[in-house]
């Protein structure tokens, strides 16, 4: 394969990582003041890699011709997918950042420039197709994640956020590359395809440590149980855009990640991890969900609902077919969408000051005092709860029903269980806005680009979006083939 | 009505005045669920005009592929024909019922019964598996927010154990579900009634079913969630609660466990007889000690739905025609029975029964009602209550004289808890001065209460009309349980008139 076909494979993270680095420069000379023309221009920097990115999702490109730089990098329908619902959810961080930021005077240029590296990182990880591309892009998402976390200097809660993410990510990290290095180790290939093959006998023992530890610290990236345990901390401590930057394209990233390494460099050897997925992905549901009951914080308590998220995104995972993988990206879309919008309303919690709430109990009587604000947030946490007719029903409908093909009835039936454990602390957000007395905090008016967001996120997840089923479930399965192909 | 898509239209009509009531004025969003629930009924009557009785098994289908993985497939057999009369006749009483009794939050109150109307026209004309699982648990959303916005003092109590119950014994039907359709290919309803499911496989599908059913039935002991909910709902929430939606679970027995797991509804036959014996009994005591006019009228529910299972797993004709007269009855009769206790908690605002007393002096028009539905409660001749129980009961008793003699103990008690308490509302001295100063029903309460006496006093006079519609298709589901269906202890002969010595041997020999 020659550089110019490879160079235009990448051409996304190109533009990513040119724009970013002339707005970087940009940033640093212009100072302050040129923090809305740089936040324009890396929306519009993401929103042109979303339509390069997006011909080859409808094309459902696979096979070696996604191939780049001599197999380090796969741009196939799979990566496209993923990087699609990334790009967007990193637009919409940059949209509702400079409300947040401009109240504290603490909105700087770099904080764009920051989501676009991270996001460059998201890309390069969902794309990897060695060992090695995976390292550089998941530590160019983390190291651009640690400042965002800590973008608040002065605030204590902030920088202990970033700390806290920076010391237990530096861990991971150094448990996924022991992982990674036992591997190469072992079969002496950093390339996915190369372990693959060298797999496929079966695995030996430094194999099998290699994959184990590759997922522990795969699982810390998703905060997937018994790796959660930062997740509360750093979502509640980080600014609120960040939080929702957070728990929307990074995970998003490092799913599709792990469904690669899993299911393309280990695809042969599935029985080797599956137990460990099954595990996580149950402890996830119900750490996740009791986890959440007592959380008096909107963001804590949405974090402990990113975990529970992922063990039902895991439940796909461990199906390890074509179906999981498709119903993975299905309720990747909806999660995205959901996690966006209870974001966007946390955001839209401010006191007639204009300062931030976070509690629950401020959500009180939200239902006569700002109606439209809280039917959103009631079909969105209904939707979380999988409750139908709201899509978040259908995530789980498709993550459930590859378990089933895949003959795990016992993880169905357990997870589906532990499911209503997770209703009653989104059904309890519901009551509070609409069964209790107001208690009339939320004041403040919301900017535009908020509603245009939550907008968009509640029709997405609205029993509107059934009519697109059929598009979404046959792009879906384009890219579950893709990977199962290049596998 | 060919190529009309009337059943869309009928969950149209209502979804569109749910959306418009959410944005209107309490005044007027009153009139468009009024005219949106009126405009049902019209199409439900033009629905049963047009049902050609004895003809296709399945009618009015409309099959359309939206969707990725289900269809948007609706179509009517009889029982969902007459369950779905059910709802568009009393969801325009609970409009009504809430017309004063409901003052703050109208518009969204009236969306939510709207949203309920679409959801339960849906579960009963849904073809496909999938949708009918959407239907049936998307109602969980506006019976959630009823309860607990408009409800009384204990109302988040019960909205959560409403909703976490029901919930939970839905999950694992729709596992079930999945499973099933992964094995038959096919995710249509018609098809998987006809599917035969491996035996051993039956047992746990069956098993997940019951979970969900016997939550929405109630069945004894995971009845609970019930008095709570009634006690708590308001008026026409209680209605649409025990009128329709408990209607959901013996729906879900005679459209999925019966026919598409014959083997397994034989196998836990005696779970639900002992069940529903239980039932019968101890929650007829429960009832006869309450002081709560909706907590006893809730337990008699149970009571009733368990005279429905058995009849249900009787496995023969009468039987099942019983238990879908007795959903019916029941529907129209506890509605009723509901209404009446709103009528004077709108005046007293307490249900206790010890508040009232001898209101047949100050009320008689409300004496003379709720007579008739206390009668039709307890099953007299000449109501729909009678006919619905003697069916049922004379099913079961084709296989087991046992359950029969105690499921009949439950119509004594039944007269006793029932009687009790009209004698003390409606009779007696009037020992409360502010009981005995309510005026009569006016117009409005007139109007909610005629049809349904009118509709009481027809099915339990001329019940054929009802039966007719249902009847092929009862007989399509004895033909396919037959092969399963347990024999007898009773050794009845029907239809073979035994000359009279011989009666005189065997007659009550069990």
């Amino acid at each position: 394969m020659d550089f110019a076909t490879s160079f235009g494979l990448i051409i996304p993270e190109m533009i990513l990582s040119v724009s970013g680095l002339i707005l970087l420069l940009i940033a640093a000379w212009g100072g302050r003041e040129s923090s809305q023309p740089v936040s324009i221009a890396s929306c519009i920097a993401l929103g042109a890699a979303f339509f390069l990115v997006a011909p080859s999702v409808c094309a459902g490109a696979s096979g070696p011709d996604t191939l780049a730089f001599g197999g380090q990098f796969r741009a196939d329908a799979f990566a496209g997918m993923a990087k699609l619902m990334i790009y967007a959810a990193a637009g919409a961080a940059l949209v509702v950042a400079p409300a947040y930021f401009d109240r504290l005077k603490a909105m700087r240029p770099e904080f764009a420039v920051l989501v676009l590296f991270a996001t460059l990182g998201m890309s390069i990880m969902v794309s990897a197709a060695d060992l090695l591309t995976l390292y550089i892009g998941l530590e160019m998402n983390s190291l651009a994640a640690y400042v965002l976390a800590a973008y608040l200097r002065d605030d204590d809660r902030s920088a202990e956020a970033g700390l806290k993410y920076f010391v237990l990510g530096a861990l991971a990290s150094g448990i996924l590359l022991f992982g990674m290095s036992l591997t190469y180790g072992f079969t002496g290939t950093t390339s996915f395809e190369g372990i693959r093959m060298a797999t496929a006998d079966g695995l030996n023992g430094g194999m099998l440590f290699g994959v184990i530890f590759m997922l522990a610290g795969l699982a810390f990236k998703i905060s997937a149980v018994p790796f959660h345990m930062w997740t509360p901390d750093v979502y509640e401590g980080a600014p609120t855009p960040v939080t929702m930057f957070f728990a929307s394209a990074p995970k998003v990233a490092a799913i599709a990640l792990t469904a690669r390494v899993a299911l393309e460099a280990f695809g042969t050897q599935a029985e080797a991890w599956q137990q460990v997925v099954i595990f996580a992905a149950l402890a996830s549901i119900v750490v996740g969900a009791l986890g959440a009951i007592g959380q008096k914080n909107i963001k804590r308590l949405l974090a402990y609902s990113s975990i529970n998220n992922v063990g039902f995104i895991l439940v796909g995972l461990a199906a390890a077919n074509v179906s999981g993988a498709s119903a993975m990206l299905i309720y990747l879309a909806f999660y995205v969408a959901m996690t966006v919008g209870s974001f966007v309303v946390v955001l839209m919690m401010r006191d007639e000051n204009g300062e931030p709430v976070e509690g629950i109990g401020d959500l009180a009587g939200l239902s006569t005092t700002r109606p439209l604000m809280a039917w959103c947030l009631l079909a969105i946490m209904f939707s979380l709860a999988g409750i139908p007719p709201l899509m978040g029903f259908y995530g789980k409908w498709m993550v459930f029903q590859a378990a089933v093909e895949a003959d795990l009835l016992a993880l169905a039936a357990i997870g589906i269980g532990a499911s209503v454990i997770g209703a009653f602390y989104y059904i309890k957000i519901v009551k509070v806005m609409f069964f209790d007395e107001p208690a009339d905090v939320v004041k403040a008016k919301a900017g535009w680009e908020h509603w245009t967001l939550l907008a968009i996120s509640t029709l997405f997840i609205s029993p509107i979006a059934f009519l697109i089923t059929g598009w979404l479930g046959s792009l879906a399965d384009m890219a579950a083939a893709a990977l199962f192909f290049a596998a | 009505m060919g190529g009309f898509p009337i059943l869309s239209i009928m969950l149209l009509v209502p979804l569109l005045g749910a959306i418009a009531c959410l944005f209107l004025e309490a005044k007027q969003a009153r009139l468009v669920a009024l005219v949106a629930t009126l405009i049902d009924l019209a199409l439900g009557i033009a629905l049963w005009v047009n049902f050609d009785i004895g003809g296709a098994q399945w009618q009015f289908v409309e099959r359309a592929d939206l969707f990725a993985g289900f269809q948007w497939a609706m179509g009517i057999d009889g029982i969902s024909l007459m369950l779905i009369m059910l709802s568009v006749f009393l969801m325009p009483v609970c409009i009504g019922a809430s017309w004063e009794a409901i003052q703050k939050r109208v518009g969204e109150y009236m969306a939510a019964f709207l949203l309920m109307e679409v959801l339960m026209i849906g579960t009963f004309a849904a073809q496909d598996i999938f949708l009918f699982y959407i239907f049936f648990e998307a109602g969980l959303i506006p019976m959630y927010l009823i309860i607990g916005i408009w409800g009384g003092t204990d109302r988040i109590y019960a909205s959560y154990k409403f909703f976490l119950y029901t919930l939970l014994g839905s999950v694992l039907m729709f596992i079930a579900m999945l499973w099933m359709v992964n094995e038959a290919g096919t995710s249509a309803i018609p098809a998987l009634m006809e599917y035969d499911f491996p035996a051993g496989a039956q047992t746990w599908l069956w098993l997940a079913f019951f979970a969900s059913f016997a939550v929405k039935m109630p069945m004894w002991p995971v009845h609970t969630w019930l008095p709570a909910a009634h006690v708590q709902a308001p008026t026409a929430g209680s209605v649409i609660l025990a009128g329709v939606l408990l209607k959901l679970g013996g729906y879900g027995f005679i459209r999925f466990s019966l026919p598409m797991f014959p083997e397994a509804s034989v196998q836990f036959m005696w779970v639900i007889f002992a069940l529903s014996m239980v039932a019968v009994v101890v929650t007829s005591l429960i009832a006869l000690v309450q002081h709560d006019m909706k907590k006893l009228i809730a337990y008699s529910s149970v009571a009733h739905m368990a005279i429905v299972t058995v009849g249900l797993f009787s496995f023969n004709v009468q039987g099942l025609e019983g238990s879908m007269i007795v959903m019916l009855s029941h529907g129209l009769v506890s509605g009723a029975l509901f209404l009446c206790v709103g009528v004077i908690y709108d005046r007293l605002h307490t249900r206790e029964i010890d508040r009232y007393g001898g209101l047949s002096i100050n009320m008689p028009k409300y004496a003379v009602l709720f007579l008739l539905f206390t009668m039709a409660s307890i099953g007299l001749p000449g109501t729909s209550g009678f006919v619905g129980e003697f069916l049922s009961l004379a099913g079961i008793y084709q296989v087991s004289s046992t359950v029969a003699f105690v499921c009949t103990t439950g119509i004594i008690l039944g007269a006793a808890y029932m009687l009790y308490l009209y004698a003390r509302v409606a009779y007696g001295v009037q020992k409360n001065e502010d009981a005995a100063a309510m005026p009569d029903l006016n117009m409005r309460e007139m109007w909610l209460l005629a049809p349904i006496a009118a509709v009481v006093l027809w099915m339990g006079v001329y019940p054929e009309s009802f039966l007719a519609p249902m009847r092929s298709d009862i007989a399509i589901l004895d033909a396919r349980l037959a092969r399963a269906a347990p024999a007898g202890d009773a050794h009845l002969e029907i239809g073979e008139p035994a000359p009279v010595t011989e009666e005189a041997e065997h007659g009550g020999g069990h």
